[in-house]
């Protein structure tokens, strides 16, 4: 900065200058493409869409690919939930399976139909007050969500005063403890015990889950786009200085966490409408790593990254398929493929990923168009200065 | 000064004690309205101790601060420590008074920090811009939404208003560890700011400047003290810039005042001058 | 209840509480030294406890017993090396979710060389011998197994305050950068400390298993969970604390069991690390670190 300019400034400054009346307007500084980007996002939702649609119409040739899509747009709701709180505000929680459970269970137990709940409940009984209550499963959902983030709110406020790794254990600890509340036996009547539930209703077509998952992702992107996902990126950087911002540390924390966590529980009852049925096995803590690796893969700190990773790894579960069935090649069997070798590979990409492509897929960046042209175009020069 | 003096911040019998070893002993100091008062001191006096008190990141084992006449931290030796106490006064207090570090600075007290702490992972704007995020009144839901555009507007308005202020204009878009070492210093000072504070403490801000880089510095100061209306309260070990821009120095080794006055005064001080240079006694 | 079956009881806690206190010991230098919860250290026991049952099922157990150890010591030092050495530099959450990863790696590899279901832990002979004192009946195990984890948490204190070796370790868990500036090879000093943690987990998977009788993949994951409990509950860092930890976890676990509330036992231990953390964050026997600002 030269010291002329400076002067000049300074000059101004002289005249009395009081803050906010310098008359400056604070432009957002445009993006040259914007147009482009626009277009070609309209144009992306309308081919995804119409591609939904095909599917939708033939369902039935196409169930394999409509429940990769679906069990995606849950998990992807589970990782950038996972994402907010973990990659945003650099809080290590690996509660991610018990506010799932409280998400999926609130959302089985008032959904599901009360004509089956006499069969659902046959060993141990409905609670009396359970036996007529219904509501619609969009409400039954937030519910869940709601009340996953009441019990994150209780979980906080010890929790998250905790430095990084007792945070992860502590988290950890606490999703073991409500997935055991759940399978207590004075929880029966409500949760079922050990036998789970099921009869719950499931998405009736592809869109349910898409848009809902669109919805929820959304709204996790405005929060961190606006003042507060702001706040929660300085606390993740650096508390100290954070604090020093006027930023009050467990507040922000505290909220992230809670919203986090209700985003977690509307997960967790997409799920439950995934799978029909559920019981507390599901929500082990194999359930939260599944959720890490997504959120790894995809770049800790991108919410894009974390759908993308969802869509890879929900979608590797089926085209990997392959690696758990017997392989012959020229008649001579392989022993490699056997049950089981698939989550080998899944966990050897997950250090693989930890260990030498730290950033994963997005690293910390969202996806932006004009990224991606950058990018081909630099591969373009790349092959072409190759060519010379 | 003709004029009676506004006390800005007051300290006062402020002891901080780790374990056996007593960083800051007894201070006791005033920042008055307007003035620009320098902490110096040779390396280990506990000149950043003292900033921590005062910004509440540390509790003082005992003493009192108080600001624009109020008292927002308080403390004397309890428990294990009154066994322990190897300060004074210990008998003059008797509330305890915590503040954590926001709500110190939402009072008016704004800081940089001697090791710089920009946010790594976000631009000059976004640094700066966080600053204003403690005065919305935005709640979570009107912020995620939009509701509060006029504001969020304003607030983009000052980051980039003080950015321009401090020439860094044409880097705002890029990652504040990006910067040169000076203008990283000028970009805390731009972020402190932005809270709107009333008393700014600067942890030495000349640290790892050039010569002409400290001067304009000097001049960078005293030009927002008057634009901004501050009292500013500033460790710096570059004498010339203490020198030329402080109305009055205190001088802290070993954690105890040993002199304080302006800056002639200090400047022919024996005792300051035996502090610096070492007597062979005194270590 | 009677005291012949609280006498019982207490013997079968002290003995699960022994086997828990020497995996703590584990977790406890490993966060000394790198300030990691070594999430594998959990899955390292149960891979012990695979190494016997095919080291015995083919040789006989005097030579079995310390080839399965140093299977367990080779995979312990070996993790170390490919999976946390590389990170020394890199954030903490990176270093903790590769613990993770390893620790999700070992359990599916298990799964998928040994199958989900449970194998038969092999009986190493006289370990299972009955004895009887009045109405109270026992196998050998649960008595030697507070013997060998206090006998061997004394040699490893001994090991730790009067070697070399012992030194090195103490000053790169204060302070790494120091302590290689002063000379010390951390790496080596590292190395050493997986090589304690791990054959004090082969050792308590002999133990653990010898009691349980089967090993399936996951049988390392909750024990594995518990005993960082343990050593949080003793001050982590600790090892004296390390092992009073275990001994409280593995005694009020098997007393919850026995009062009929076998769901909660596991819920149990969690409860505790929240009371701990709310109540006395360093633990029993552990020192507070402030940090710089």
């Amino acid at each position: 900065m030269s010291k002329m300019k400076e002067k000049a400034v300074s000059s101004k400054m002289n005249g009395g200058y009081v803050p906010g009346s310098s008359g400056h307007v604070y432009q957002k500084r445009r993006d040259p493409h914007h147009v482009r980007s626009a277009v070609l996002t309209i144009a992306a939702c309308i081919l995804l869409a119409a591609l939904m649609a095909f599917y939708q119409k033939n369902a039935s040739d196409h169930s394999y690919a409509i429940s990769i899509i679906e069990r995606s747009a849950v998990y992807a709701v589970a990782a950038a939930a996972m994402n907010l709180v973990t990659g945003f505000t650099g809080l290590f929680s690996l509660g991610a399976a018990g506010f799932m459970a409280i998400g999926a269970y609130t959302t089985a137990v008032l959904t599901i139909p009360l004509s089956a709940r006499a069969s659902v409940y046959y060993m141990n009984g409905i609670a009396p007050w359970l036996e007529n209550l219904q509501v619609p499963v969009l409400v039954a959902m937030i519910l869940g969500g709601l009340i996953s983030a009441g019990f994150a709110a209780l979980i906080g406020i010890p929790v998250l005063r905790l430095k990084s790794d007792y945070l992860a254990i502590a988290t950890l600890g606490f999703a073991e403890i409500i997935r055991t509340v759940l399978a207590a036996p004075m929880m029966d009547q409500i949760t079922n015990g050990s036998y789970g539930l099921n009869n719950i209703p499931g998405f009736t077509n592809i869109f349910q889950p898409l848009i809902l998952a669109a919805v929820c992702i959304a709204i996790m992107m405005l929060l961190l786009h606006s003042s507060y996902g702001r706040a929660f990126k300085a606390v993740r950087d650096d508390e100290v200085a954070a604090e020093a911002m006027g930023i009050n540390l467990f507040r922000t924390k505290e909220l992230s966490f809670v919203i986090s966590s209700f985003f977690m529980g509307i997960s967790g009852g997409m799920l439950a409408l995934f799978m029909r049925s559920i019981d507390t096995k599901t929500f082990q803590i194999t359930m939260t790593y599944n959720i890490l690796l997504i959120v790894v893969l995809g770049g800790i700190g991108s919410i894009t990254g974390s759908i993308i990773g969802a869509l890879l790894i929900n979608g590797g579960q089926e085209w990997l398929r392959f690696l758990d069935e017997p392989l012959t090649v020229g008649g001579v069997s392989i022993p490699l493929f056997r049950p089981g070798f698939r989550m080998v590979i899944y966990s050897i990409v997950l250090m693989v990923v930890v260990l030498f492509w730290r950033r994963g897929i997005m690293g910390d960046r969202e996806f932006s168009w004009n990224h991606l042209f950058s990018v081909f175009r630099r591969k373009k020069k790349a092959s072409q200065g190759g060519a010379q | 000064m003709a004029e009676p003096r506004e006390n800005v911040l007051h300290v006062e019998n402020v002891t901080m004690q780790f374990g056996g070893v007593v960083a800051v002993n007894n201070l006791s100091l005033d920042v008055d309205k307007g003035e620009i008062v320098a902490l110096i001191g040779p390396n280990g006096a506990g000149k950043t101790t003292a900033f921590n008190v005062i910004t509440g990141v540390y509790q003082p084992t005992n003493g009192r601060v108080q600001f624009q006449g109020d008292t927002i931290i308080e403390n004397h030796p309890r428990g294990k420590m009154r066994k322990n106490y190897l300060g004074e006064n210990a008998e003059l207090y008797s509330n305890s008074i915590v503040r954590t570090p926001d709500r110190i600075t939402k009072l008016g007290i704004a800081r940089t920090f001697q090791n710089i702490r920009l946010f790594k992972a976000m631009t000059v704007f976004e640094n700066v811009l966080i600053a204003t995020h403690m005065r919305s009144e935005a709640n979570v839901f009107s912020a995620t939404f939009g509701l509060n555009r006029r504001e969020e507007m304003a607030n983009r308005e000052l980051a980039m208003e003080l950015i321009e202020m401090v020439g860094l204009k044409d880097e705002a878009d890029v990652l504040a560890t990006s910067l040169p070492y000076g203008k990283q210093r000028r970009l805390e000072i731009a972020r402190a700011l932005a809270t709107k504070p009333s008393l700014l403490l600067l942890d030495e801000p000349a640290a790892g400047m050039n010569p002409q880089e400290t001067d304009d510095l000097a001049d960078f100061i005293c030009r927002i003290k008057a634009a901004f209306h501050l009292s500013i309260f500033v460790i710096e070990h570059h004498m010339d810039l203490i020198m030329s821009i402080s109305d009055r120095i205190y001088v802290l080794n070993f954690g105890k005042l040993i002199a304080q006055g302006t800056p002639e005064e200090i400047q022919n001080n024996q005792i300051v001058i035996d502090a610096y240079l070492g007597t062979g006694k005194t270590n | 209840m009677s005291l012949a079956t609280f006498v019982q009881q207490l013997l079968t806690g002290v003995s699960l509480g022994g086997a828990y206190a020497l995996i703590a010991i584990g977790y406890t230098m490993v966060y000394g030294i790198l300030r990691l919860i070594n999430f594998a250290h959990g899955d390292l026991f149960m891979m012990s406890g695979y190494f016997m049952i095919f080291a015995i099922a083919s040789m006989p157990w005097f030579i079995a017993i310390p080839v399965a150890f140093a299977g367990t010591i080779l995979l312990g030092m070996g993790i170390e090396k490919a999976a946390y050495r590389p990170l020394r530099k890199a954030p903490r959450m990176s270093v903790m979710i590769s613990a993770i990863g390893v620790s999700y790696l070992l359990e599916n590899l298990a799964t998928y060389l040994f199958t989900a279901i449970p194998m038969a832990y092999p009986e190493i002979p006289g370990l299972k011998k009955i004895l009887t004192f009045g109405p109270v009946t026992t196998s050998l195990v649960t008595i030697l197994t507070p013997i060998l984890t206090v006998v061997l948490t004394i040699l490893l204190l001994q090991l730790i305050n009067h070697t070399k070796i012992g030194m090195a370790m103490r000053a790169v868990s204060k302070d790494t950068e120091a302590s290689r500036l002063m000379g010390i090879r951390v790496d080596s000093t590292i190395s050493f400390t997986f090589f304690i943690g791990s054959l004090l987990a082969a050792v308590g998977a002999l133990l653990y298993f010898t009691d349980r009788m089967t090993v399936y993949p996951y049988s390392g994951a909750l024990p594995g969970l518990k005993c960082f409990v343990a050593a949080v509950l003793g001050g982590i860092g600790s090892i004296p604390g390390a092992v009073i930890g275990g001994f409280i976890i593995g005694i009020s676990e098997t007393f919850i069991v026995a009062f009929g509330y076998s769901t909660f036992s596991d819920a149990f231990t969690f409860v505790l690390l929240i009371i701990i953390l709310l109540v006395r964050p360093t633990g029993l026997f552990g020192e507070a670190a402030s940090d710089k600002v």
